[in-house]
């Protein structure tokens, strides 16, 4: 009896403990860059494009770091799904979910998964050279899209993996055609879709490798898809490795406001998520 | 009876990897009637009413042989058009799975995908088929309501409705009420003994009771194998085959 006691309570203290380990590392982080950023907040940070003397601390602020980052997320999330929803679809609808096609796919999906940015930034600098594109921010919707392309792939996979069956069939038995019933499961799945967009608008506008080549750097904000665009994270590593300790702490402001950037995403896509969610089954 | 048979069945034989789940079936369903298929868990009952709408396409390593002719025509003949054959039967599921929609849109999905676009005729299509399950006048002030707001059984009615508004020939229920209240049970039932007036209605049960209150033909499966096939009441209180009466007095289940 006591062994089993003493087993419940040295596991269930483990679990404290690591659940504490990741709440504080999380506050931490944040705390951090709250603490070192905030002082170098101001209105001229997100309304301003640097000025001249930016770089070595005088004025200007990092609005064309936030448009092109929301450029480049945005674009290469909705490229991207336009790319994945039918892939997703064509596994489970067509191939059947379970076929050996369909899991050759998903094992494909899974190693790109797991490819390191870097090598997306390097394969999209090679394409642009192939068609003779300068680093701009078509060259970067493009790497970030190859980068986005499996998250998005296997979580809606997995979301599509969770509709019923007879979800499937209450449309086919009515005569509905593949097509038609597919419809019907997007219908359903529409609240996992922002979970998707989710996942993968956080991974795209954090990455610096796929951008670091393909994107460019510009103190302008681009007006064209062709201009070179500038990036939050590429932002903040030019600024942090900086000896003007005003631009440091402008780095920090910088991670400020990409924080601020994917924790507004983030309520908005779970909020369209709950609010599409009110038809479906569960 | 089988003068003039809705579905008839001829050698059919359904694997499934390296199962043989259905093994050389030959039946006549009857027009507008009540058909009960009854027999233990696995024997193959649900799998039999899956191969009359072709539904059993999408399982993994499935092979059909035989034939199933409806209305004299093969549906397992490559030339037929799959949709075609399955607007033909409306099917019940073992608990109701609504569209991820209101309950109108439930209703109209059906008649909308063959081509239905005018409001008028889809409202009218929509009050007919609720009024005929039943359901009109406990949502008709809430048509563009979620269809998953409605009770369960309301659900399985509004499943019928939906069902209903393809204009079938033949209604499938698989197990139909076996998510459903007592109270629900019953409206579905005397919904299937009224409704038998205009369609041929197999349904899948492994209520004895059941089958005896609304159907007028029994098929008793086990192992794959149709063991017995007759009119209810000499089935159950009169079966000719040993198997079947062990399966009616509850010596196999």
């Amino acid at each position: 009896m006591i062994r089993r006691k003493l087993e419940e309570n040295f596991f269930r203290i483990l679990m404290v403990l690591a659940t504490l380990i990741v709440g504080g590392s999380f506050f931490l982080i944040v705390g951090t860059i709250v603490y070192k950023g905030a002082p170098f907040m101001n209105w001229d940070m997100i309304t301003k494009i640097p000025g001249g003397g930016f770089y070595i601390g005088k004025e200007g602020g990092v609005l064309n770091a936030i448009i092109g980052s929301l450029y480049v997320a945005g674009g290469a999330t909705i490229l991207g799904l336009f790319i994945s929803i039918p892939v997703a679809i064509y596994i489970n609808m067509y191939l059947g979910g379970k076929n050996f096609i369909a899991n050759g796919l998903r094992i494909a999906f899974d190693v790109l998964f797991g490819i390191p940015s870097i090598v997306y930034g390097a394969f999209g600098f090679l394409i642009m050279v192939y068609f003779g594109i300068r680093a701009s921010l078509l060259g970067g919707i493009v790497a970030v899209t190859l980068l986005v392309i499996p998250i998005l792939v296997r979580t809606l996979d997995e979301v599509i993996r969770t509709v019923p069956k007879e979800l499937r069939d209450a449309s086919l038995v009515l005569g509905a055609t593949r097509w038609e019933m597919s419809k019907v499961i997007i219908r359903q799945i529409r609240p996992g879709v922002f979970t998707a967009i989710l996942l993968s608008f956080g991974r795209a506008i954090g990455d610096v490798a796929s951008v670091l080549f393909t994107a460019g750097f510009s103190d302008n904000i681009p007006t064209s898809l062709h201009q070179p665009a500038a990036t939050l994270p590429l932002a903040i590593f030019f600024q942090l490795g900086s000896p003007v300790e005003e631009v440091q702490g402008r780095a920090y402001a910088s991670a400020l406001i990409l924080t601020v950037v994917v924790l507004i995403i983030t309520v908005l896509s779970s909020a369209l998520a709950k609010r599409f969610s009110k038809n479906n089954i569960r | 009876m089988t003068n003039n048979p809705h579905i008839s069945i001829q050698n059919l034989n359904v694997t499934i990897g390296n199962q043989q789940i259905l093994k050389d079936i030959s039946i006549n369903i009857p027009n507008k009637k009540v058909i009960s298929i009854i027999g233990p868990s696995g024997c193959g009952k649900t799998t039999l009413l899956k191969s009359f709408n072709r539904l059993l396409d999408d399982t993994a390593d499935v092979k059909v042989t035989g034939k199933v002719l409806v209305d004299n025509e093969n549906i397992y003949d490559p030339n037929v058009e799959v949709t075609h054959i399955r607007k033909k039967m409306g099917l019940l599921s073992q608990r109701p799975y609504p569209l991820p929609m209101s309950i109108y849109d439930n209703v109209a999905y059906g008649p909308r995908i063959h081509g239905t676009r005018k409001k008028a005729d889809l409202d009218e299509i929509v009050e007919t088929q609720l009024k005929a399950t039943g359901l009109w006048n406990e949502v008709k002030d809430r048509l563009h309501a979620p269809a998953t707001r409605l009770s369960i059984g309301q659900q399985q009615r509004l499943c019928l409705a939906r069902g209903l508004a393809v204009e079938p020939e033949i209604i499938l229920g698989d197990e139909s009420t076996s998510a459903l209240d007592p109270v629900s049970t019953s409206i579905i039932e005397d919904l299937f003994i009224k409704l038998k007036e205009k369609y041929t209605i197999v349904l899948v049960t492994h209520i004895l009771r059941q089958a005896r209150r609304v159907s007028d033909y029994i098929i008793f499966v086990y192992m794959g194998r149709i063991i017995e096939f007759g009119p209810t009441e000499e089935l159950l209180l009169n079966p000719r085959e040993e198997l079947t009466k062990d399966y009616v007095k509850g010596f196999i289940s």
